[in-house]
């Protein structure tokens, strides 16, 4: 049996107060570090400086701080045959695989116009039958506005409304444009790219790129896109003002009661010496592109009843197969997502927000 | 069982990967909520680890139940042997807590526990943002008391050795090999 621990020798008349200050100045030092490592003395921009700046000292409780308005949508993927040559992850082999999806318009209010919105998206959740999961969200816009989330912020705060003019202030938006001058092309498209009059026939893509492995352990940087089967039709400046403001949810429903809607994923895949962290730079058109399958959308449910409002579509839940490439928006999608997610979902869970979680008698 | 007044190999063992993972694990944690460029990287680290503590605590316990430590110093005041004794089923009861609250809150959150791979582990808990709401902050909150009961942990273990000089940091951190400290 052991025995009780003899107890201190006689002590040798030896102060405490060097040891004790010794083991101070230890717990202080890792108690400074755990500090810092969490960003109290400030590390620069956080996705929380991000999403206040989204929010714009505003948000709606409850609802998503970006992209805010819009539907679940139900559907399912099935895989082309060339899709495995691209990765082995098990989506590209179940013949088809059930979708959560989203589709929606970009701003941070839940009422806002759909015929006001330059920015329409979707978002993905494809669950396989082995619990892997895919997630993705793609913008209509062809390139992501700038390589930075430090230029993301930068074009927040230069865009957002002077209170004076209730305009952006153009000096402000000069300066951004002077320190972030691949935002020049993302703002000609917008100018000039036409607009299309459904969700339906409008493509999306994911900006981003990734790193796709295959079965043969072969890997490609690869961007994706869902390209629509639905022919485009123009909406002209004209219709856009006289439109309903929710016109896209109201015409995807008269759609879809006559039809699923379908779109191609074409995946592109990079050539040598091509940007594959930036995702403010589009790859050439000549790129190697396969369609790796169909997306089909069958029914909408609204948001704040809907599966897809308690999902937080972050673009780096990745299944066996799929990898995020060192894209900087990349991981800021995900970590801004995740504080949006964060607090929209506390909001519901603690009551605060009637509307967004439709509850009987919340205000529209 | 432990001889000479020392914690058992296994213990020992135990003692010093936890405290490295878990202090990695803190740290880990801390930096990932707040880094722009880092969350999926230290994600990807965070779960896996915080599984295998939760495996490793389990082995732990069951060892630490079969294998009792050594008793404190005869000498030491009441009040430090109850915060000695208080402090370590803290500790312990952190060590299961944290991977459970942190598994649950992915589960509540509709997210994917991934571990690596293709590996994932199945929801332990209804997606809900009720309970989402609850577990999310918990899990920060349990965190910071985590780490504040390791610095006094720490600390004590320090002031064992190099103020009280009693043997109770050696009989952690040496085998029981003859040596009695000094």
């Amino acid at each position: 049996m052991s025995q009780p621990m003899p107890s201190s020798p006689p002590p040798r008349k030896r102060s405490p107060v060097p040891a004790l200050l010794g083991i101070a100045a230890i717990l202080a030092l890792i108690a400074a570090a755990f500090a810092w490592v969490g960003g109290w003395f400030g590390r620069g921009l956080t996705p929380q400086a991000i999403t206040d700046t989204i929010e714009a000292g505003k948000p709606h409780p409850g609802f998503r701080r970006a992209h805010t308005k819009g539907v679940c949508v139900a559907g399912s993927f099935s895989p082309s045959a060339q899709a495995p040559q691209l990765s082995r992850a098990r989506v590209f082999t179940q013949p088809s695989t059930p979708i959560l999806g989203r589709l929606s318009i970009a701003g941070g209010d839940p009422h806002g116009a759909d015929g006001q919105a330059r920015v329409r998206s979707v978002a993905l959740l494809l669950k396989t039958d082995d619990g892997q999961e895919w997630r993705t969200a793609m913008n209509s816009f062809p390139f992501f506005v700038v390589a930075t989330p430090e230029g993301f912020l930068a074009q927040g705060i230069a865009s957002a409304p002077d209170p004076a003019t209730g305009k952006p202030d153009p000096a402000k938006m000069a300066a951004f444009l002077k320190q972030y001058p691949e935002a020049g092309k993302f703002l000609a498209w917008a100018k000039s790219a036409p607009w299309s009059n459904s969700w339906a026939n409008t493509q999306f893509n994911g900006v981003n790129s990734f790193w796709f492995t295959n079965a043969q352990g072969q890997r490609h940087a690869v961007r994706w896109s869902l390209r629509p089967q639905a022919a485009f039709e123009d909406l002209s400046a004209e219709q856009r003002a006289q439109s309903d403001a929710d016109f896209l949810s109201e015409e995807f429903d008269a759609r879809l009661a006559k039809g699923p809607v379908k779109w191609d994923l074409v995946v592109t895949q990079a050539n040598d010496g091509d940007p594959i962290d930036d995702a403010s730079q589009p790859w050439p058109d000549d790129r190697k592109q396969t369609v790796a399958g169909t997306v089909t959308f069958t029914g909408t449910t609204p948001q704040d009843t809907g599966g897809c409002r308690d999902i937080n579509y972050d673009p780096t839940v990745l299944p066996e197969g799929m990898e995020p490439s060192k894209d900087p928006i990349l991981a800021a999608r995900s970590a801004v997502y995740s504080v949006s997610f964060n607090r929209r979902e506390h909001e519901i869970g603690t009551g605060q927000a009637p509307e967004a979680a439709g509850q009987q008698g919340a205000k529209p | 069982m432990n001889r000479h007044g020392h914690f058992d190999a296994l213990a020992r063992t135990l003692h010093w990967l936890m405290a490295a993972m878990i202090l990695a694990m803190l740290f880990i944690g801390a930096g990932m909520v707040v880094s722009l460029a880092w969350r999926p990287t230290l994600l990807d680290l965070h779960r896996p680890l915080g599984i295998a503590i939760l495996l490793l605590v389990i082995v732990r316990l069951v060892n630490r139940l079969r294998s009792p430590p050594p008793p404190l110093p005869a000498d030491l005041p009441a009040i430090q042997k109850f915060a000695a004794h208080a402090s370590h089923w803290l500790l312990y009861g952190l060590m299961f807590a944290m991977p459970l609250i942190g598994w649950s809150m992915l589960s509540a959150g509709g997210y994917p526990i991934v571990l690596f791979g293709g590996v994932h582990l199945p929801a332990i808990a209804p997606h809900s943002p009720d309970l989402y709401a609850l577990l999310r902050p918990a899990h920060t909150v349990l965190a910071y008391v985590l780490f504040a009961t390791v610095l006094g942990h720490l600390g004590a273990a320090l002031f064992h050795a190099w103020v009280r000089r009693d043997g109770v940091f050696s009989s952690m951190a040496r085998g029981g090999g003859g040596d009695r400290t000094p």
